[in-house]
């Protein structure tokens, strides 16, 4: 349906998107994620003809954007990141406006209201765009890429600056809207679009990097190698928290053991990494029945998207980690703005 | 370009700046008209259309600022360049909506027809002439205007800048006679406005005159579409 090869977006020396090749299949509900700035909304605008490629080519139901651009542009439905309103209009004379503009033949009447009654703007159809709240006009602008039914749609940000319930209605409208459509969203809300797509692309700095379901995504990144084990050990006091770690670092293939917090009495978590492709897993499990430990928890860490996505665009798991000591240093600057610190007011 | 047209004629209303060209051309029209014509107990409406050319020149850039500065603003412009019409058909769309509200603030000179139809002759032929003749001064004006919109997204700015530049080309005339070297002094009086224009009030319909606006207004909405053109590539 979409086939992007090669495309490449240069303004003066910087290359804000480069060499992005991928191909969205009929009925799909593709993702964009990336950073602000990642070149998700240049790749958009360019899919949809608003700007032109450097080089490289865009395949819209095999018709080139650059060579055919109206008869490839009359398969899109495009909502950008800001909703281009007339605001001075009425939301029935933009929409009208608008099916004239894509020279819409389906049935004048009853092709708007369906619309409208999809994007749940019947009730507001007489009123100046320029009254409506934001959720509002995100919604106009959904119904006005809907018009003439195009087989492609491209939705910037979609969900920006809605409120939470609103969020979810767009978001199952665009499911509903899948069913039907081949659709492309961006977002840099992660749960949004594991929510909704069904392929995720992961844009950074211009170029692809990732590509796949989220969970494909996840398994590429994942390994069994890291792991949370909660262990009991006999005397249940701080003495147990030492001699466990020491004897878990002297099994072979561990690379970085860290006791965690206290989570029941005198047990402790364990925070377990080894060495890639060696799983540990029954190693401690013997180490502990020789010792007489038992194990109450075991959980591998699984990547959420958002590690993942911290991975990728930051191009190594220290972010991931980095992340999670960020939010204790957060943690402790919160406190430390709680409770007062006396270095702070010693300097004033 | 019909979808487009339509919006733009009910957008001049919505906005107000429809009411104030057709006011602003009406008032001054019909000032000169009193004390230019009537008052001098003439039939012939020449001297009217001749003090009319520094009307337009303000008011046209008024009634194209908004055009196309406004989409680039608003980023409704993404709303235009990604449906499926050219961009021809959205800057003669636009065009030509500018230039019918033009055509129905000009024609209220046939109301003034009326009225020296009453109590003397109207000399149709020199009224059609300078009729037609400002037509197409405000063609050639309104693709100027369009294009100076097209270059800003301010619309102030794209009035003031409109202005200014009708403003310079209604000068040429003068400038031009200052020119000593006589090669340049007689091509830029070839490229003046003002006296082409006037020539038609004093009775001349010079066809020649006619093709120069005509292609003025060709040439800038092409410019326009190449600007227009050339930002996506930006």
């Amino acid at each position: 349906m979409i086939e992007v090869r090669n495309l490449v977006k240069r303004y003066g020396d910087k290359k804000a998107v480069n060499n992005i090749s991928f191909t969205v299949e009929k009925g799909e509900i593709l993702g964009f994620l990336g950073p602000n700035g990642a070149g998700k909304s240049t790749t958009m605008n360019m899919l949809t003809g608003y700007i032109s490629s450097t080089s490289g080519q865009i395949l819209i139901n095999g018709v080139d954007i650059l060579e055919n651009p109206i008869e490839a542009k009359s398969n899109i439905g495009y909502l950008p990141e800001i909703p281009p309103l007339y605001v001075d209009m009425t939301v029935d004379g933009y929409l009208n406006f608008m099916y004239d503009l894509k020279k819409c033949k389906l049935s004048r009447k009853a092709h708007l209201k369906e619309i409208c009654d999809l994007c749940k703007i019947s009730h507001v159809r007489e009123r100046l765009i320029r009254n409506l709240s934001k959720g509002y006009k995100q919604r106009v602008g959904l119904a006005q890429a809907l018009i003439n039914n195009p087989p492609v749609l491209i939705l910037d940000e979609p969900t920006v600056g809605l409120d939470p319930n609103q969020i979810i209605e767009i978001r199952t409208l665009i499911k509903k809207l899948g069913k039907n459509h081949t659709v492309i969203l961006s977002s840099h809300i992660l749960p949004e679009i594991q929510a909704v797509c069904d392929r995720i692309i992961i844009i950074n700095k211009g170029v692809v990097a990732a590509d796949g379901t989220a969970n494909e995504i996840a398994n590429k990144l994942t390994n069994e190698h890291k792991m949370t084990i909660r262990i009991e050990g006999t005397s249940h006091t701080a003495a147990d928290k030492q001699e466990i770690t020491n004897a878990l670092k002297s099994l072979g293939g561990i690379k970085y053991v860290r006791a965690d917090m206290e989570r029941e009495k005198g047990i402790y978590d364990y925070d377990i990494e080894a060495d890639e492709k060696t799983d540990v897993r029954r190693a401690v499990n013997a180490l502990c029945r020789e010792k007489g430990w038992n194990i109450l928890m075991l959980q591998l860490s699984d990547m959420t998207l958002e590690d993942i996505f911290l991975k990728i665009t930051s191009g190594d798991i220290a972010a991931v980690q980095e992340r999670i000591s960020d939010e204790a240093k957060d943690a402790v600057a919160g406190m430390e703005m709680i409770f007062g610190d006396d270095k702070e007011e010693g300097e004033e | 370009m019909g979808a487009i047209y339509r919006r733009e004629m009910n957008a001049f209303f919505t906005s107000g700046v429809g009411y104030v060209f057709l006011a602003g051309f009406a008032l001054f029209s019909g000032l000169f008209f009193s004390v230019g014509v009537i008052g001098s107990g003439m039939s012939d409406m020449s001297p009217m259309f001749g003090s009319m050319f520094l009307i337009v020149l303000f008011l046209i850039p008024i009634l194209t600022m908004k055009l196309l500065s406004e989409e680039k603003k608003n980023r409704t412009d993404q709303g235009l360049l990604t449906a499926p019409v050219g961009l021809s058909s959205i800057v003669l769309g636009k065009y030509f909506a500018a230039l019918t509200l033009f055509v129905i603030a000009e024609s209220i000179v046939f109301i003034y027809a009326v009225i020296i139809a009453l109590c003397g002759q109207v000399v149709w032929s020199t009224l059609l002439g300078n009729y037609f003749a400002m037509l197409f001064l405000g063609a050639a004006f309104i693709a100027i205007g369009l294009f100076i919109s097209s270059l800003t997204e301010n619309q102030m700015a794209s009035a003031v800048i409109g202005m200014f530049v009708l403003f310079v080309l209604y000068l040429m005339d003068s400038l031009a006679a200052s020119i000593p070297v006589e090669f340049l002094r007689n091509s830029v009086m070839s490229l003046a406005f003002y006296s082409k224009y006037i020539e038609f009030t004093q009775g001349i319909f010079n066809l020649s005159s006619v093709v120069y606006f005509l292609s003025v207004a060709f040439l800038f909405n092409f410019f326009t579409v190449r600007v227009l053109d050339k930002r996506r590539w930006g």
